[in-house]
């Protein structure tokens, strides 16, 4: 069975042109639209609630703490930009750039979650709960769920960084960075429509 | 560049498989082929039971009050003294629909057939992910063992329709079921995530990894209609994986989403459900169509009418199912202007679902009809869509609808497309892959008695419930018996649970053939049926890589009766003046053609 091996090494044919992107990245493309639809039932649900309510909802600022939440906001963004320096960074080889800015971003987004969780900490303690109201049910449904990807985001960045640590990743080969970078700007995108339409309006 | 990694990738697969231990070969592999195998034995247990379930709601719909058969070990919470409760009855029915749908139908065509069929007939080594490929296998038992158990929680399994209607379904008090709801719900939830990994991994595969030649337009029908699928699965799924959450907070941690009594809307929950319901419905059976398709072109011996047409309708199909749910809704109170709508773009679905129908019988017409078992079945689906399509057009139009809403009119026209349409279309592929799958024959013979039976005895079950719907039987009723208008038909509910008792008989009988051509069918050859897509190109069962070397492809995947061979198919990795050189030499040059034919 071995010699049975060795015939395959002949097949050096390349497979008919799919994307001219390689797979890991249309994964993560394909993945994302899954996402996108994940968010929009949330969203589109608390869309079609607030506007069905009868009672009136609260004014920005009346129940949320939106100056913490907006400083939050600006963290996250930062952790986009840390993001985008690790890959610039190895796409020009450098590998202490790398490891700084992926530490960076996975260092920042905890610091997001952080704060989100001692917000969640004041609501409750001032007796805001899932159960007050509509208000409530798609407040904590909807951060919490963005603040669940943000969690799975900085565990997969803890993992990745310390693949690049060990020189997982070269100028020729860093797949995974960039495809971890696709799911952290996606998370942060979908934080940005969130603070608007949760927080400000 | 990255296709060469893919390809360098490709082959170390083939010397490690050797001398691996047991489990990581049957169990926790990642060979495409072996997860397809593992989701076919998973999906079968689901559909006996299924069938189990269907056979006690038959029991109770034609004997109401009587004591079930064996029953007597039930408990008392669920079927004193072997007569059976209402609220286990709806049990009954949630959870007949929910197996049926979720664990059975759906892994059969998707879990089974995208898996074992997409690498194969696009001549790839494996899926582009295979480790999510095994996650999302291994995601899909727990689902499964969750719902199984629901049944034996306090308060008995979901019992709110496999639509899980809220109010019903969102408030305990209502309908008497806590843990069996929310049991209901997570595992649907992990359900949805390994499909969509599931999704991913179909999606990637086909754009990425189609062998050399094989551009879109040479794709077989049934990698077409399992890649639209997947994208169905993918768009589809996380909306229902939103509005069971949301359905879990509102039992568990005090939300009113879908509570009108707290400002919630249950309208929202059908919106939501039904954005997910419709396309669902296609998913259960377009990968159907792909593998009828290949089915009936092979029977014929004639390449598929209309290829081009097939894909398109596929396409159509798949963008309007997004774009019809309202009309599972029409007797929700909706504004009449945008019923028409949904009922106008529902109506659509049918031009492009007949274009499909003929094509199929333009591609029988004047071929040279072999009726092996699955072309049976294959013919059957045909017939069967036809009228549950038909049916289809009934319940599109609004007006009709509202009459016939929730009777067992519904009940006869989702069996038509459900079983007559998908399940035919399964057993078909289960009998024409089986060589593939297993390197065993099905006897013929035992295979078109199951198909006479199947034909007969479905339709003599389910033909007589559009009767029963016209006549006012309600969809989901306990005892046919409590009103006088639905107790004169009840000698139709009788026959009807007779059939049904005969096609339950007819399943097993299927199990028999199937375990018994898995050990002692006659070895089958690399092709029975001379077929021409490349997985029948490999040897039966095709080992680990699938291929000694990739295969190129030089035309179209249905080149049967092909006026230069001798013989009446001609394989997609097959050149005519390379299998017949007494033809003339293809005049091409391209540098595909002069690759020659692999194997």
């Amino acid at each position: 069975m071995t010699s049975h091996a060795a015939t395959i090494e002949t097949g050096v044919r390349r497979p008919e042109r799919g994307l001219g992107v390689y797979d890991k990245k249309v994964g993560m493309w394909v993945f994302l639209c899954s996402e996108v639809m994940f968010f929009t039932g949330l969203i589109g649900s608390y869309i079609i609630l607030r506007f069905g309510a009868s009672s009136t909802w609260p004014m920005p600022g009346e129940v949320l703490n939106v100056p913490v939440t907006a400083v939050n906001t600006f963290i996250l963004i930062c952790s986009s930009m840390t993001m985008v320096k690790a890959f610039a960074a190895i796409e020009h080889g450098d590998q202490r750039g790398l490891r700084l800015f992926l530490l960076a971003t996975a260092v920042i987004g905890a610091l997001f979650v952080s704060v989100q969780v001692y917000e969640y900490r004041e609501l409750i303690h001032h007796g805001f709960l899932p159960s007050s109201g509509l208000y409530g049910a798609t407040f904590f449904t909807m951060t919490g769920f963005h603040g669940f990807h943000v969690t799975v985001g900085v565990i997969c960045m803890l993992w990745v960084t310390a693949r690049a640590f060990r020189g997982g990743y070269t100028l020729e080969d860093h797949q995974g960075v960039e495809v971890i970078g696709l799911y952290w700007h996606f998370v942060d995108l979908v934080w940005i429509i969130l603070f608007t339409i949760v927080y400000l309006i | 560049m990255a296709t060469i990694v893919a390809e360098a990738t490709g082959t170390p697969i083939l010397e490690e498989e050797h001398g691996r231990p047991f489990i990581r070969k049957y169990i926790f592999s990642t060979d495409h082929k072996t997860i397809g195998i593992q989701f076919l034995f998973m999906s079968l247990f689901f559909l006996l039971v299924g069938g189990l379930l269907a056979l006690l709601i038959r029991y109770q719909l034609a004997w109401p009050g009587r004591p079930i058969p064996l029953g007597q070990g039930l408990p008392e919470t669920v079927a004193p003294a072997g007569v059976m409760l209402p609220e286990f009855y709806n049990a009954l029915v949630t959870m007949h629909g929910t197996f049926m749908v979720f664990f059975a139908i759906m892994p059969l065509l998707v879990g089974v057939y995208a898996n074992y069929l997409i690498p194969l007939q696009i001549g790839a080594r494996d899926m582009a992910f295979p480790r999510l490929n095994m996650a999302s296998f291994w995601i899909s038992v727990p689902a499964g063992l969750i719902m199984l158990a629901s049944f034996m929680v306090e308060g008995g399994a979901a019992g709110a329709g496999w639509t899980s209607y809220a109010p019903l379904s969102a408030r305990p008090d209502l309908s008497g079921v806590s843990l069996g709801q929310q049991m209901w719900i997570v595992s649907l939830v992990l359900l949805g995530l390994g499909s969509i990994l599931g999704a991913v991994n179909y999606i990637t595969t086909v754009t990425n990894m189609r062998a050399p030649g094989m551009t879109w337009f040479r794709l077989p029908l049934s990698v077409w209609s399992l890649f639209i699928t997947a994208i169905l699965v993918l768009l589809a799924m996380p909306v229902l994986s939103a509005a069971a959450i949301m359905l879990l907070f509102d039992q568990t941690i005090g939300t009113n989403f879908f509570l009108a009594s707290q400002g919630g809307q249950p309208l929202l929950w059908q919106h939501l459900f039904w954005f997910f319901g419709h396309p669902e419905v296609y998913i259960l059976i377009l990968p159907a169509m792909g593998m009828v398709s290949e089915i009936i072109a092979n029977g014929s011996r004639k390449p598929i009418f209309g290829y081009r047409s097939m894909v398109f309708a596929i396409i159509a199909i798949a963008f309007l199912g997004f774009i019809v749910w309202g009309h599972h809704m029409f007797q929700s109170g909706m504004n009449p202007a945008l019923a028409m709508s949904f009922m106008i773009s529902t109506l659509v679905i049918a031009v492009p679902s007949a274009i499909k129908v003929f094509n199929w019988m333009a591609t029988m017409w004047e071929g040279n009809i072999h009726l092996h078992t699955p072309m049976l079945f294959a013919v059957g689906f045909v017939m069967l869509f036809v009228i549950g399509g038909l049916s289809g057009v009934y319940m599109a139009a609004t007006p009709v609808d509202i009459f016939i809403h929730d009777t067992y009119f519904i009940v006869a026209h989702i069996h038509y497309v459900l079983f007559g349409g998908s399940l035919f279309a399964i057993f078909g592929a289960i009998y024409y892959w089986f060589p593939k799958m297993f390197g065993r024959m099905i006897n013929p013979t035992v295979g078109k008695i199951h198909f006479a039976l199947t034909f007969v005895l479905f339709n003599v079950t389910f033909f007589p419930m559009h009767g029963l719907g016209m006549g006012g039987m309600m969809r989901r009723i306990y005892d046919p018996e409590q009103y006088e208008h639905i107790a004169g038909m009840q000698d139709t509910n009788v026959l009807v649970s007779l059939a049904a008792i005969g096609l339950f008989a007819t399943g097993l009988l299927f199990l028999v053939i199937f375990l018994y051509s898995l050990f002692r069918g006659k070895p089958a050859p690399a092709n029975p049926w001379n077929a021409t897509t490349l997985e029948w190109q490999t040897p039966s069962p095709p080992k680990h890589g699938n291929w000694k070397e990739i295969p190129v492809v030089y035309h179209g995947p249905y080149e049967y009766s092909h006026p230069a061979m001798d013989r009446d198919w001609l394989a997609q990795n097959e050149r005519p003046d390379v299998v017949s050189p007494a033809h003339q030499p293809a005049t091409g040059s391209t540098p595909l053609q002069k690759g020659g034919a692999s194997e």
